[in-house]
């Protein structure tokens, strides 16, 4: 008699209970080890490489030089200016809404030219170009909303296209000057 | 009166546990397609800038990064303490980073080597003049697309 009920439990069922305990521990494992990274940043198009570049010359007033030293302090035309106001600095210049004489005639016209020295720091210099593709982002926002009556991110790619010719974005980055100290 | 009394009798007291890893195996499978096991090890200690005017990085077969900054201490006895650039997992010099981008676009599909994109992801106290040297090597390899990896600035 004994030996009939050996038998029966090896007919039982196996018990699939510790199956998820496996499932689980791998699950843990997998859950530590994920990083989701998602890398983000300011996306930008490097102009080719030339060993002479041409000097083109360009009227003065079409241009918006700013310049970063090494002490991360900026000149922009020729005087100081503050980070905070750089934003509003490039629209006004790029837009022109008084049509003053210092200022090109259209948007498409505006150069902002970006020089820094070898020992200006990246986070200073990544500043500046956060706020200058800030100013354009938010001039073709505003013509996207005035024109198509949507965000530009929302627009198809033919309206894209035609709000960028309206505003280009030209930074033109010259070689940087050998001042300061670099660590 | 009768009908209520049968149904009581057959329940069953024990909950049915033979689907819950069945349940955690989808999890489990989930998670094993999205992890992103990172390939390299990072030597350089990098803490990227914030920025306001961000756009996601898509399609992460396209994207190859450069890694500049300054050693952590446990490496600074070999690689010293001013900023390196690192690219896979080894500090390499300037004169690699064409090499570097040519292997890249050796595993790419010839249509889709434009839309390679090289991501910067330097130090916010690194000082310009390594940068601009990166940048100068990448237009000479002929890498226009590059992307300034940053931070989204909380406001």
């Amino acid at each position: 008699m004994a030996r009939k009920s050996a038998r029966d439990r090896m007919s039982n069922e196996i018990n699939a209970g510790a199956m998820a305990d496996i499932a689980f521990l791998l699950l843990i494992f997998f859950l530590v080890t994920t990083t989701i990274v998602e890398d983000r940043g300011i996306l930008v198009r490097l102009p080719p490489w030339a060993e002479d570049e041409e000097i083109e010359q360009i009227a003065d007033r079409n241009v918006l030089s700013i310049l970063v030293n090494a002490q991360n302090q900026l000149l922009v035309r020729g005087e100081r200016e503050d980070i905070s106001n750089l934003r509003e600095r490039s629209k006004e210049f790029i837009m022109n809404p008084m049509n003053l004489s210092n200022m090109p005639a259209s948007p498409r016209d505006a150069i902002i030219s970006l020089r820094n020295d070898r020992g200006t720091s990246y986070e200073t210099y990544l500043e500046v170009y956060n706020e200058i593709m800030g100013a354009y982002n938010e001039l073709r926002d505003e013509l996207a909303e005035s024109m198509f009556g949507e965000k530009y991110e929302d627009l198809n790619i033919d309206q894209r296209r035609e709000i960028r010719s309206e505003i280009p974005m030209i930074i033109s980055e010259a070689e940087p000057t050998e001042f300061g100290e670099e660590r | 009166m009768s009908r209520f009394r049968k149904k009581r009798g057959k329940a069953s007291p024990a909950i049915q546990t033979a689907s819950l890893p069945d349940i955690i195996f989808m999890l489990l499978f989930f998670f094993m397609v999205v992890t992103v096991l990172r390939d390299a090890d990072i030597i350089v200690q990098v803490t990227t800038p914030e920025a306001t005017e961000l756009t996601s990085l898509e399609r992460k077969s396209l994207v190859n990064y450069i890694y500049i900054g300054v050693p952590y201490e446990r490496y600074q006895h070999i690689y010293g303490s001013s900023p390196r650039i690192q690219m896979g997992d080894a500090i390499r010099g300037l004169n690699d980073i064409a090499l570097f981008i040519g292997e890249h676009r050796l595993r790419v599909p010839e249509n889709q080597i434009p839309a390679i994109t090289t991501s910067l992801r330097v130090d916010g106290d690194v000082t310009m003049g390594i940068v601009s040297d990166v940048k100068i090597e990448l237009r000479k390899a002929e890498q226009y697309k590059v992307n300034y990896s940053a931070r989204p600035r909380i406001e």
